[in-house]
């Protein structure tokens, strides 16, 4: 069974990890490499994505094709990065997300199919 | 055959849908189509008993139910097909298998109201009319609870197994929440028409019984059990002739089932002898405490408010801090009782038994103005119909 998951920032933690100091901020990104060392075995594929303000969304629903500034829904929750897994079930994503080590969301969501 | 009472025949679904599940889902291998089986053989059951007498074997007539019509539905699987044509009941599934059914239907990434609406009619036998009607909500939205959840556990491959002994602490908590819920709601439904639907609050004990026998080790378990038995043991007491509430200190200690008492003080003893202490646990113990005095004035009050510190510590909860100002009344005086209420004021304010308890302390104190006004707030936001009468009735008479 395949799932996403899906990290997602909030304000609290974007304020705290710009707080950090140089090597408070390495030894987060550190435990989030080892997180993903952990695991690797399975996770499929995984990106970290650039922040919200460089998205760019396109509406096909609405007659000509409709370009936008920003990310499709304004929200202070934003989805910073995802990671494809293969697992038995939710029960064993749900172990491998709850020892996530950054931003404090993450919504798990199978793969259709 | 003599015709069944309804709750006979509540009695004999319940005893037998459960296991009827878990033979099912083993057979088929497909919890949805298991369930959907068992919800037509309960059905067939509520169609033909009243009028035909509950059958010698009712698990068997129930199984041969959800195996013929599951011989019309599964034309998928084959394998899952033969193999139900072939089993004749009694089928035996592992002997946890309804324990794994428990927490499939309360997994943790279901909406509250579906985890309660699944175990009621997958583990209690519950219809999904009888559901709505006990909640006070439209059949149809029941129903769509009900796929919506089995989408949701098929989609998402919630598994169908009991959780590693990493989780199962976590897991269990959800468990026994979900059964709180169901015995609060049949104790002392919220809304309605009626002050108790004893249904939902026997469906509780059935399932904190079964739960503790399947998982005999676990004490909040045995915790859970002995406090809806407590509850119960003393509940005729608890309404008069018209559906009035009685009070504790106003109740016929008579009515109390002491044998009852006696048992479940046992239960927690046993339970409390494995030095795990939990919130259900310490609940059932304050329960205790008032279940064993023969008379009110032998309540041992600071026992209680010492049972109530150690809750706050495992549990905080501002519902929990009112329910120890009303010990610490007792104990330390109603003005004491008092600073401790009013310190709640921010959160509870919303809470009808806030301005009720209020009122009493102020009573106490001599300030019948004051103790008026709170009760009054506490009217206006009560919704069970015998709490309210309760209320006017002070506001009348006081």
């Amino acid at each position: 069974m395949k799932y996403v998951l899906m990290f997602v920032d909030t304000p609290q933690f974007a304020a705290d990890l710009a707080a950090m100091d140089e090597p408070e901020r390495n030894r987060a990104y550190a435990r989030v490499q080892q997180w993903f060392a952990d695991h690797q075995d399975k996770i499929t594929h995984h990106a970290h994505l650039m922040p919200p303000d460089t998205a760019t969304t396109l509406r096909l629903d609405r007659g000509e094709p409709l370009v936008s500034d920003g990310p499709f829904v304004e929200g202070k929750e934003i989805v910073s990065g995802y990671a494809e897994i293969e697992v038995a079930d939710l029960d064993e994503a749900l172990r491998i997300a709850r020892s996530w080590p950054a931003c404090p969301v993450v919504e798990i969501r199978p793969i259709a199919g | 055959m003599s015709r069944p009472t309804y709750a006979e025949l509540a009695r004999v679904v319940r005893d037998h849908a459960g296991q009827l599940a878990a033979a099912l889902v083993h057979l088929v291998g497909d919890f949805s189509a298991a369930e959907d089986l068992v919800q037509d053989a309960v059905e067939a059951a509520l169609t033909h008993w009243p009028v035909e007498g509950i059958p010698d074997r009712p698990a068997a007539w129930m199984y041969t139910v959800a195996r013929r019509r599951g011989l019309d539905q599964i034309r998928r699987e084959q394998r899952h097909r033969r193999k139900l044509a072939s089993v004749a009941w009694p089928v035996e599934p592992p002997a946890d298998d309804r324990l794994r059914l428990i927490f499939t239907c309360c997994h943790p990434a279901l909406p509250r109201a579906a985890q309660v609406a699944l175990t009621l009619r997958v583990v209690c036998g519950l219809t999904t009319a009888q559901i709505a009607r006990a909640f006070l909500v439209p059949e149809s939205t029941v129903g769509q609870r009900i796929t919506r959840a089995k989408r949701k556990i098929s989609d998402a491959a919630i598994p169908y197994r009991i959780p590693s002994a990493d989780d199962l602490g976590s897991r269990l908590t959800e468990v026994l929440a979900v059964i709180y819920l169901l015995f609060n709601e049949g104790y002392l439904s919220t809304g309605g028409g009626q002050a108790q639907s004893r249904d939902l609050a026997d469906d509780a004990e059935f399932l904190a019984a079964l739960l503790h026998q399947l998982m005999p080790t676990e004490p909040e378990v045995a915790g859970l059990l002995a406090l809806i038995r407590l509850h119960r043991a003393r509940a005729s007491a608890r309404f008069d002739r018209d559906d009035g509430i009685v009070q504790l200190q106003h109740q016929d200690r008579s009515l109390w089932n002491r044998r009852a008492i006696a048992a479940a003080g046992r239960l927690i003893a046993q339970a409390a002898a494995q030095g795990r202490p939990g919130p259900y646990q310490l609940q059932a113990a304050i329960v205790a405490c008032h279940a064993e005095a023969t008379r009110w004035e032998e309540t041992d009050w600071t026992q209680i408010t010492v049972l109530y510190d150690l809750l706050l510590r495992l549990a905080p909860s501002p519902v929990t801090r009112l329910h120890r100002a009303v010990a610490l009344r007792y104990v330390s005086g109603p003005s004491v009782a008092l600073a401790e209420v009013d310190a709640l004021a921010g959160e509870l304010n919303g809470y009808h038994l806030f301005h009720a308890t209020r009122a009493e302390l102020l009573r106490d104190l001599g300030d019948a103005i004051q103790a008026r006004i709170a009760d009054e707030r506490a009217l206006a936001l009560a919704t069970n119909p015998a709490e309210r009468s309760l209320l006017r009735h002070r506001l009348d008479w006081a």
